[in-house]
Protein backbone atom coordinates (compact mmCIF):
# COMPACT_ATOMS: atom_id res chain seq x y z
CA UNK A 1 0.00 0.00 0.00
CA UNK A 2 1.74 3.49 -1.05
CA UNK A 3 1.63 6.45 0.92
CA UNK A 4 -0.06 9.46 0.78
CA UNK A 5 -1.62 12.19 2.70
CA UNK A 6 -4.98 13.64 2.18
CA UNK A 7 -5.23 17.62 1.92
CA UNK A 8 -6.07 19.52 5.07
CA UNK A 9 -9.51 22.27 4.55
CA UNK A 10 -6.38 24.67 4.58
CA UNK A 11 -4.34 22.92 1.78
CA UNK A 12 -8.07 22.52 -0.20
CA UNK A 13 -8.83 26.49 -0.04
CA UNK A 14 -5.43 26.97 -1.20
CA UNK A 15 -5.71 24.73 -4.28
CA UNK A 16 -9.16 25.75 -5.44
CA UNK A 17 -7.54 29.59 -5.08
CA UNK A 18 -4.43 28.46 -7.12
CA UNK A 19 -6.83 28.26 -10.14
CA UNK A 20 -8.90 31.40 -9.92
CA UNK A 21 -7.85 33.76 -12.97
CA UNK A 22 -7.27 36.98 -12.22
CA UNK A 23 -9.96 39.33 -12.69
CA UNK A 24 -12.53 37.27 -11.77
CA UNK A 25 -15.76 37.81 -9.53
CA UNK A 26 -16.32 35.06 -7.27
CA UNK A 27 -19.01 34.31 -4.37
CA UNK A 28 -17.89 31.77 -1.43
CA UNK A 29 -19.89 29.74 0.37
CA UNK A 30 -19.58 28.54 3.81
CA UNK A 31 -17.13 26.50 5.03
CA UNK A 32 -13.95 25.21 3.18
CA UNK A 33 -15.15 27.64 0.51
CA UNK A 34 -14.61 30.94 3.22
CA UNK A 35 -10.89 29.85 3.69
CA UNK A 36 -10.36 30.51 -0.33
CA UNK A 37 -10.47 34.27 0.76
CA UNK A 38 -7.32 33.72 3.29
CA UNK A 39 -5.34 31.74 0.29
CA UNK A 40 -5.25 33.88 -2.86
CA UNK A 41 -2.29 34.62 -4.01
CA UNK A 42 -1.24 38.51 -2.96
CA UNK A 43 -0.35 39.74 -6.64
CA UNK A 44 -3.71 38.57 -8.04
CA UNK A 45 -6.57 40.84 -8.33
CA UNK A 46 -10.19 38.44 -7.47
CA UNK A 47 -13.35 39.80 -6.64
CA UNK A 48 -15.05 38.71 -3.64
CA UNK A 49 -18.76 38.98 -3.72
CA UNK A 50 -20.72 38.05 -0.31
CA UNK A 51 -24.46 37.71 -0.87
CA UNK A 52 -25.25 40.20 1.70
CA UNK A 53 -24.55 42.71 -0.15
CA UNK A 54 -20.58 43.12 -0.23
CA UNK A 55 -18.25 43.46 -3.44
CA UNK A 56 -13.98 43.52 -2.76
CA UNK A 57 -14.19 41.65 0.25
CA UNK A 58 -10.61 41.03 1.54
CA UNK A 59 -9.11 38.64 4.21
CA UNK A 60 -10.40 38.19 7.55
CA UNK A 61 -9.15 41.24 9.87
CA UNK A 62 -6.82 41.18 12.77
CA UNK A 63 -8.99 41.27 16.47
CA UNK A 64 -7.61 45.02 16.33
CA UNK A 65 -9.33 45.77 13.04
CA UNK A 66 -12.55 44.16 13.16
CA UNK A 67 -15.47 46.52 12.01
CA UNK A 68 -18.79 44.31 13.44
CA UNK A 69 -20.67 45.96 10.42
CA UNK A 70 -18.94 44.43 7.90
CA UNK A 71 -19.57 40.75 7.59
CA UNK A 72 -19.35 37.44 5.79
CA UNK A 73 -22.17 35.34 4.79
CA UNK A 74 -21.02 32.65 7.46
CA UNK A 75 -21.56 35.87 9.76
CA UNK A 76 -17.75 35.94 10.10
CA UNK A 77 -15.99 39.33 10.31
CA UNK A 78 -14.28 40.42 7.07
CA UNK A 79 -12.41 43.89 5.83
CA UNK A 80 -13.18 45.40 2.02
CA UNK A 81 -10.84 46.42 0.00
CA UNK A 82 -9.72 49.68 -1.36
CA UNK A 83 -12.43 49.56 -4.51
CA UNK A 84 -15.46 47.80 -2.86
CA UNK A 85 -18.81 48.08 -2.78
CA UNK A 86 -21.73 47.87 -0.78
CA UNK A 87 -25.72 46.96 -2.39
CA UNK A 88 -28.80 45.60 -0.50
CA UNK A 89 -30.19 42.35 -1.01
CA UNK A 90 -32.17 42.28 -4.12
CA UNK A 91 -29.02 44.04 -5.99
CA UNK A 92 -26.96 41.30 -4.68
CA UNK A 93 -29.09 38.52 -5.90
CA UNK A 94 -29.41 40.20 -9.08
CA UNK A 95 -25.90 40.20 -10.07
CA UNK A 96 -26.00 36.10 -9.31
CA UNK A 97 -29.37 35.42 -10.89
CA UNK A 98 -28.25 37.30 -13.67
CA UNK A 99 -25.37 35.86 -14.59
CA UNK A 100 -22.63 38.29 -13.10
CA UNK A 101 -20.97 36.07 -10.76
CA UNK A 102 -17.68 34.13 -12.71
CA UNK A 103 -17.66 31.71 -10.39
CA UNK A 104 -19.03 30.05 -7.18
CA UNK A 105 -17.34 27.71 -4.73
CA UNK A 106 -19.67 25.66 -3.01
CA UNK A 107 -19.35 22.70 -0.37
CA UNK A 108 -22.07 19.55 -1.24
CA UNK A 109 -23.55 16.41 0.29
CA UNK A 110 -23.33 14.90 -3.17
CA UNK A 111 -22.41 15.48 -6.27
CA UNK A 112 -23.67 13.31 -9.03
CA UNK A 113 -22.09 12.58 -12.06
CA UNK A 114 -24.01 14.02 -14.02
CA UNK A 115 -23.77 17.74 -12.00
CA UNK A 116 -26.31 17.23 -10.15
CA UNK A 117 -25.71 19.23 -6.78
CA UNK A 118 -27.41 18.89 -2.99
CA UNK A 119 -26.11 20.79 -0.40
CA UNK A 120 -29.14 22.04 1.95
CA UNK A 121 -30.80 18.92 3.08
CA UNK A 122 -29.95 15.76 4.43
CA UNK A 123 -33.02 13.73 4.04
CA UNK A 124 -36.26 14.20 2.24
CA UNK A 125 -37.75 14.25 5.57
CA UNK A 126 -35.59 17.08 6.98
CA UNK A 127 -38.50 19.44 7.33
CA UNK A 128 -36.26 22.28 8.93
CA UNK A 129 -33.51 22.77 6.34
CA UNK A 130 -31.57 25.83 5.63
CA UNK A 131 -30.95 26.95 1.77
CA UNK A 132 -29.78 30.34 2.07
CA UNK A 133 -28.43 31.38 -1.41
CA UNK A 134 -27.35 28.47 -2.42
CA UNK A 135 -29.92 27.77 -4.76
CA UNK A 136 -29.67 31.27 -6.50
CA UNK A 137 -26.01 30.57 -6.71
CA UNK A 138 -26.21 27.53 -7.96
CA UNK A 139 -28.41 28.56 -10.84
CA UNK A 140 -27.22 32.05 -11.65
CA UNK A 141 -23.09 31.43 -11.31
CA UNK A 142 -21.76 31.17 -14.66
CA UNK A 143 -19.42 28.22 -13.47
CA UNK A 144 -19.80 26.07 -10.26
CA UNK A 145 -16.92 24.51 -8.32
CA UNK A 146 -17.37 22.48 -5.08
CA UNK A 147 -14.84 21.41 -2.53
CA UNK A 148 -15.43 18.85 -0.34
CA UNK A 149 -13.92 15.81 1.27
CA UNK A 150 -14.05 13.01 -0.79
CA UNK A 151 -16.22 10.97 1.69
CA UNK A 152 -18.76 11.71 4.45
CA UNK A 153 -17.00 10.94 7.87
CA UNK A 154 -18.03 7.38 7.78
CA UNK A 155 -16.00 6.52 4.35
CA UNK A 156 -19.21 6.88 2.08
CA UNK A 157 -19.09 8.30 -1.11
CA UNK A 158 -19.98 11.71 -1.78
CA UNK A 159 -19.24 11.47 -5.28
CA UNK A 160 -22.27 9.48 -6.66
CA UNK A 161 -23.87 8.15 -9.83
CA UNK A 162 -27.34 9.63 -8.20
CA UNK A 163 -27.81 12.53 -5.39
CA UNK A 164 -29.96 10.52 -2.83
CA UNK A 165 -30.41 13.76 -0.92
CA UNK A 166 -32.75 16.78 -2.37
CA UNK A 167 -31.21 18.50 -4.88
CA UNK A 168 -30.22 22.32 -4.77
CA UNK A 169 -30.25 22.39 -8.36
CA UNK A 170 -29.94 19.84 -11.39
CA UNK A 171 -26.58 19.72 -13.75
CA UNK A 172 -24.57 22.75 -12.84
CA UNK A 173 -21.41 21.88 -11.01
CA UNK A 174 -18.40 22.06 -13.22
CA UNK A 175 -15.95 21.00 -11.29
CA UNK A 176 -14.91 19.53 -7.35
CA UNK A 177 -11.82 19.79 -5.43
CA UNK A 178 -11.54 17.11 -2.93
CA UNK A 179 -8.85 15.81 -0.67
CA UNK A 180 -7.87 13.46 -2.79
CA UNK A 181 -8.72 14.61 -6.04
CA UNK A 182 -9.55 17.00 -8.81
CA UNK A 183 -12.68 16.17 -10.86
CA UNK A 184 -14.07 17.65 -13.74
CA UNK A 185 -17.84 17.18 -14.58
CA UNK A 186 -18.24 16.32 -18.37
CA UNK A 187 -20.49 14.75 -20.78
CA UNK A 188 -19.02 11.86 -20.37
CA UNK A 189 -19.30 11.89 -16.26
CA UNK A 190 -16.42 12.35 -13.69
CA UNK A 191 -13.16 13.29 -15.01
CA UNK A 192 -10.10 13.09 -12.67
CA UNK A 193 -7.60 16.09 -13.10
CA UNK A 194 -5.26 15.22 -10.49
CA UNK A 195 -4.67 12.99 -7.68
CA UNK A 196 -2.66 13.62 -4.77
CA UNK A 197 0.68 11.97 -4.97
CA UNK A 198 0.94 8.12 -3.63
CA UNK A 199 -2.88 7.49 -4.21
CA UNK A 200 -3.55 5.35 -7.41
CA UNK A 201 -6.35 5.80 -9.33
CA UNK A 202 -7.65 2.41 -8.45
CA UNK A 203 -7.73 3.51 -4.82
CA UNK A 204 -9.07 6.91 -5.70
CA UNK A 205 -11.73 4.99 -7.66
CA UNK A 206 -12.75 2.62 -4.95
CA UNK A 207 -13.75 5.56 -2.68
CA UNK A 208 -16.03 7.23 -5.14
CA UNK A 209 -19.61 5.86 -5.83
CA UNK A 210 -19.75 6.62 -9.85
CA UNK A 211 -17.00 6.12 -12.73
CA UNK A 212 -14.48 8.09 -12.93
CA UNK A 213 -12.23 7.88 -16.30
CA UNK A 214 -9.04 9.19 -16.92
CA UNK A 215 -8.40 12.44 -18.66
CA UNK A 216 -7.77 12.33 -22.22
CA UNK A 217 -4.72 14.02 -23.39
CA UNK B 1 -43.91 70.21 8.90
CA UNK B 2 -43.19 66.58 8.15
CA UNK B 3 -41.48 64.86 11.69
CA UNK B 4 -41.63 61.02 11.70
CA UNK B 5 -39.63 61.10 14.72
CA UNK B 6 -41.39 59.19 17.55
CA UNK B 7 -40.20 59.58 21.32
CA UNK B 8 -39.62 56.07 21.85
CA UNK B 9 -39.85 52.32 20.77
CA UNK B 10 -44.07 51.82 22.47
CA UNK B 11 -44.92 55.37 20.38
CA UNK B 12 -42.91 53.51 17.36
CA UNK B 13 -44.71 50.09 17.86
CA UNK B 14 -48.45 51.52 18.55
CA UNK B 15 -50.87 50.16 16.72
CA UNK B 16 -49.59 46.60 15.37
CA UNK B 17 -52.51 44.40 15.35
CA UNK B 18 -52.80 40.98 16.06
CA UNK B 19 -51.53 38.27 13.06
CA UNK B 20 -49.77 40.85 11.43
CA UNK B 21 -46.69 40.21 8.71
CA UNK B 22 -44.37 41.68 9.86
CA UNK B 23 -40.98 41.98 8.26
CA UNK B 24 -37.75 42.42 10.37
CA UNK B 25 -34.64 43.36 8.40
CA UNK B 26 -30.90 42.73 8.96
CA UNK B 27 -28.38 39.81 8.22
CA UNK B 28 -26.62 38.15 10.94
CA UNK B 29 -26.18 40.96 13.68
CA UNK B 30 -25.53 43.47 11.13
CA UNK B 31 -28.66 46.03 10.53
CA UNK B 32 -30.75 43.75 13.09
CA UNK B 33 -33.26 45.90 14.96
CA UNK B 34 -33.40 43.77 18.27
CA UNK B 35 -34.75 46.76 20.24
CA UNK B 36 -37.62 46.70 18.43
CA UNK B 37 -38.10 42.92 17.86
CA UNK B 38 -38.23 42.66 21.61
CA UNK B 39 -40.50 45.83 22.06
CA UNK B 40 -43.14 43.72 20.29
CA UNK B 41 -42.82 41.57 23.23
CA UNK B 42 -44.19 44.84 25.58
CA UNK B 43 -46.16 45.83 22.92
CA UNK B 44 -48.10 42.23 22.82
CA UNK B 45 -49.74 41.63 19.12
CA UNK B 46 -49.91 37.96 18.73
CA UNK B 47 -49.99 35.04 16.19
CA UNK B 48 -47.34 37.19 14.26
CA UNK B 49 -46.00 35.84 10.75
CA UNK B 50 -42.13 36.80 10.40
CA UNK B 51 -40.78 37.57 7.62
CA UNK B 52 -36.36 37.80 8.56
CA UNK B 53 -33.79 35.67 7.01
CA UNK B 54 -32.51 33.79 9.96
CA UNK B 55 -34.97 32.88 12.65
CA UNK B 56 -32.68 34.17 15.76
CA UNK B 57 -30.21 33.26 17.75
CA UNK B 58 -29.33 33.00 20.99
CA UNK B 59 -32.19 34.21 23.54
CA UNK B 60 -32.34 37.87 22.11
CA UNK B 61 -34.42 39.79 19.72
CA UNK B 62 -36.82 37.73 17.46
CA UNK B 63 -35.81 34.41 19.46
CA UNK B 64 -36.70 36.37 22.93
CA UNK B 65 -40.29 37.55 20.78
CA UNK B 66 -40.36 33.59 19.56
CA UNK B 67 -39.85 32.00 23.07
CA UNK B 68 -42.69 34.69 24.58
CA UNK B 69 -45.05 32.77 21.78
CA UNK B 70 -46.13 35.56 19.49
CA UNK B 71 -44.87 34.20 16.56
CA UNK B 72 -46.94 32.09 14.60
CA UNK B 73 -45.01 31.26 11.31
CA UNK B 74 -41.42 32.46 10.06
CA UNK B 75 -40.70 32.79 6.38
CA UNK B 76 -36.58 32.69 6.13
CA UNK B 77 -34.01 31.05 3.90
CA UNK B 78 -31.48 30.21 6.90
CA UNK B 79 -33.34 28.72 10.38
CA UNK B 80 -30.62 26.86 11.39
CA UNK B 81 -27.63 28.44 12.35
CA UNK B 82 -25.25 28.57 15.47
CA UNK B 83 -27.87 29.50 18.53
CA UNK B 84 -30.90 29.10 16.82
CA UNK B 85 -32.38 27.29 19.76
CA UNK B 86 -35.32 28.81 20.39
CA UNK B 87 -36.44 28.00 16.58
CA UNK B 88 -35.11 24.69 16.76
CA UNK B 89 -37.51 23.82 20.03
CA UNK B 90 -40.67 25.32 19.12
CA UNK B 91 -40.28 24.00 15.33
CA UNK B 92 -39.89 20.30 16.91
CA UNK B 93 -43.17 20.68 19.45
CA UNK B 94 -45.19 21.69 16.45
CA UNK B 95 -45.52 25.35 17.81
CA UNK B 96 -44.28 27.33 14.67
CA UNK B 97 -45.17 27.20 11.00
CA UNK B 98 -41.90 27.28 8.41
CA UNK B 99 -41.73 27.91 5.33
CA UNK B 100 -38.16 27.94 3.30
CA UNK B 101 -37.64 30.48 0.73
CA UNK B 102 -34.06 30.73 -1.27
CA UNK B 103 -31.98 33.58 -0.23
CA UNK B 104 -32.40 35.31 -3.14
CA UNK B 105 -35.94 34.09 -4.10
CA UNK B 106 -36.67 36.18 -0.76
CA UNK B 107 -35.30 39.05 -1.74
CA UNK B 108 -36.90 39.46 -4.81
CA UNK B 109 -40.33 38.96 -3.73
CA UNK B 110 -40.29 41.73 -1.24
CA UNK B 111 -38.55 43.82 -3.71
CA UNK B 112 -41.31 42.95 -6.27
CA UNK B 113 -43.59 43.87 -3.09
CA UNK B 114 -42.49 47.59 -2.77
CA UNK B 115 -42.47 47.60 -6.83
CA UNK B 116 -46.29 46.74 -7.04
CA UNK B 117 -45.15 43.33 -9.09
CA UNK B 118 -47.20 40.78 -8.16
CA UNK B 119 -45.32 37.72 -9.77
CA UNK B 120 -42.09 37.01 -11.45
CA UNK B 121 -40.29 34.23 -12.83
CA UNK B 122 -36.72 32.78 -11.28
CA UNK B 123 -34.43 29.67 -12.60
CA UNK B 124 -33.99 29.46 -8.85
CA UNK B 125 -35.55 25.92 -7.25
CA UNK B 126 -36.55 24.46 -10.99
CA UNK B 127 -36.10 20.87 -10.29
CA UNK B 128 -35.89 21.01 -6.61
CA UNK B 129 -38.35 20.37 -3.80
CA UNK B 130 -38.78 24.01 -3.46
CA UNK B 131 -40.91 23.92 -6.77
CA UNK B 132 -43.55 21.10 -5.81
CA UNK B 133 -46.90 23.32 -6.37
CA UNK B 134 -45.44 26.13 -7.88
CA UNK B 135 -46.34 27.09 -11.77
CA UNK B 136 -43.61 26.94 -14.35
CA UNK B 137 -43.46 28.49 -17.79
CA UNK B 138 -40.23 27.88 -20.27
CA UNK B 139 -38.97 31.26 -21.83
CA UNK B 140 -36.24 31.21 -24.42
CA UNK B 141 -35.64 27.56 -24.28
CA UNK B 142 -35.34 27.78 -20.22
CA UNK B 143 -37.80 26.38 -17.40
CA UNK B 144 -38.24 29.02 -14.90
CA UNK B 145 -40.45 28.76 -11.62
CA UNK B 146 -43.31 31.65 -10.80
CA UNK B 147 -43.11 33.24 -7.29
CA UNK B 148 -45.33 35.52 -5.68
CA UNK B 149 -44.76 39.26 -4.29
CA UNK B 150 -44.48 39.16 -0.72
CA UNK B 151 -46.21 42.09 1.25
CA UNK B 152 -46.07 43.17 4.89
CA UNK B 153 -48.02 44.77 7.41
CA UNK B 154 -45.29 46.24 9.12
CA UNK B 155 -41.16 46.56 8.71
CA UNK B 156 -39.09 46.94 11.09
CA UNK B 157 -35.81 48.43 9.98
CA UNK B 158 -32.36 49.66 11.09
CA UNK B 159 -30.61 52.24 9.44
CA UNK B 160 -27.49 54.36 10.69
CA UNK B 161 -28.48 57.67 9.66
CA UNK B 162 -32.21 59.25 9.72
CA UNK B 163 -33.43 62.28 8.94
CA UNK B 164 -37.10 63.71 10.11
CA UNK B 165 -38.12 63.23 6.95
CA UNK B 166 -37.36 59.44 6.83
CA UNK B 167 -34.51 59.57 4.86
CA UNK B 168 -31.73 56.74 5.76
CA UNK B 169 -28.23 55.54 5.09
CA UNK B 170 -26.51 52.56 6.06
CA UNK B 171 -23.84 51.48 7.50
CA UNK B 172 -21.03 48.42 6.46
CA UNK B 173 -23.11 45.46 5.32
CA UNK B 174 -26.11 46.78 7.15
CA UNK B 175 -28.10 47.47 4.37
CA UNK B 176 -28.67 43.92 3.57
CA UNK B 177 -32.60 43.31 3.55
CA UNK B 178 -33.37 46.61 5.42
CA UNK B 179 -33.06 48.66 2.46
CA UNK B 180 -35.71 46.42 0.77
CA UNK B 181 -38.18 45.91 3.45
CA UNK B 182 -38.60 49.55 3.84
CA UNK B 183 -40.53 49.71 0.79
CA UNK B 184 -42.42 46.30 1.45
CA UNK B 185 -44.86 47.29 3.98
CA UNK B 186 -47.68 49.45 4.82
CA UNK B 187 -45.63 50.54 7.94
CA UNK B 188 -42.24 50.85 8.08
CA UNK B 189 -40.59 51.53 11.37
CA UNK B 190 -37.06 52.74 11.30
CA UNK B 191 -34.67 52.29 13.94
CA UNK B 192 -32.38 55.32 13.82
CA UNK B 193 -28.64 54.60 15.09
CA UNK B 194 -28.37 58.57 14.51
CA UNK B 195 -30.78 61.42 13.74
CA UNK B 196 -29.44 64.11 11.64
CA UNK B 197 -30.75 67.11 10.00
CA UNK B 198 -32.03 67.62 6.95
CA UNK B 199 -29.48 67.58 4.68
CA UNK B 200 -26.71 66.11 6.46
CA UNK B 201 -27.21 62.70 4.40
CA UNK B 202 -26.05 64.36 1.07
CA UNK B 203 -29.03 63.98 -1.53
CA UNK B 204 -26.96 61.12 -3.85
CA UNK B 205 -26.31 59.65 -0.33
CA UNK B 206 -29.46 58.62 0.51
CA UNK B 207 -30.27 54.56 0.41
CA UNK B 208 -34.17 54.70 1.11
CA UNK B 209 -35.70 57.90 0.41
CA UNK B 210 -38.29 58.76 3.11
CA UNK B 211 -41.47 58.49 1.05
CA UNK B 212 -40.67 54.46 2.35
CA UNK B 213 -40.62 55.23 6.18
CA UNK B 214 -43.58 55.71 8.07
CA UNK B 215 -41.86 56.46 11.92
CA UNK B 216 -38.31 57.07 12.55
CA UNK B 217 -37.56 55.77 16.08
CA UNK B 218 -33.95 56.65 17.90
CA UNK B 219 -32.06 54.58 19.22
CA UNK B 220 -30.74 56.16 22.34
CA UNK B 221 -34.51 54.98 23.58
CA UNK B 222 -32.86 51.57 24.07
CA UNK B 223 -31.21 52.16 26.94
CA UNK B 224 -32.71 50.67 29.83
CA UNK B 225 -34.19 53.09 32.43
Amino acid sequence: MSEFTPLSRRAMAARVAHDIPEGWVCNLGIGIPTLVADCLPIDREVILHSENGILGMGPSPAPEDIDPWVINAGKQNVTLLDGASLFHHADSFAMIRGGHIDLCILGAFEVAENGDLANWATSAEDAAPAVGGAMDLAVGAKRIWVVTEHTTKDGAPKLVSHCSYPLTAPGVVDRIYTNLAVIDVTSRGFEVAEIVPGLSFEALQAQTGAVLHRKEN
Amino acid sequence: MIDKRVRDIAEGLEGIQDGSTVMVGGFGSVGQPDSLIEGLIEQGARELVIVANNAGSGHVGLAKLMEAGRVRKIICSFPRSAGSVVFEDLFKAGKLELEIVPQGTLAERIRAAGAGIPAFYTATGVGTKIAEGKETREFDGKTYLMERWLPADVALVEAWRVDRWGNCDYRGSGRNFNAIMATAAKTTIVLARKIVELGEILPENVVTPGLFVSRVVPFQSNIPV
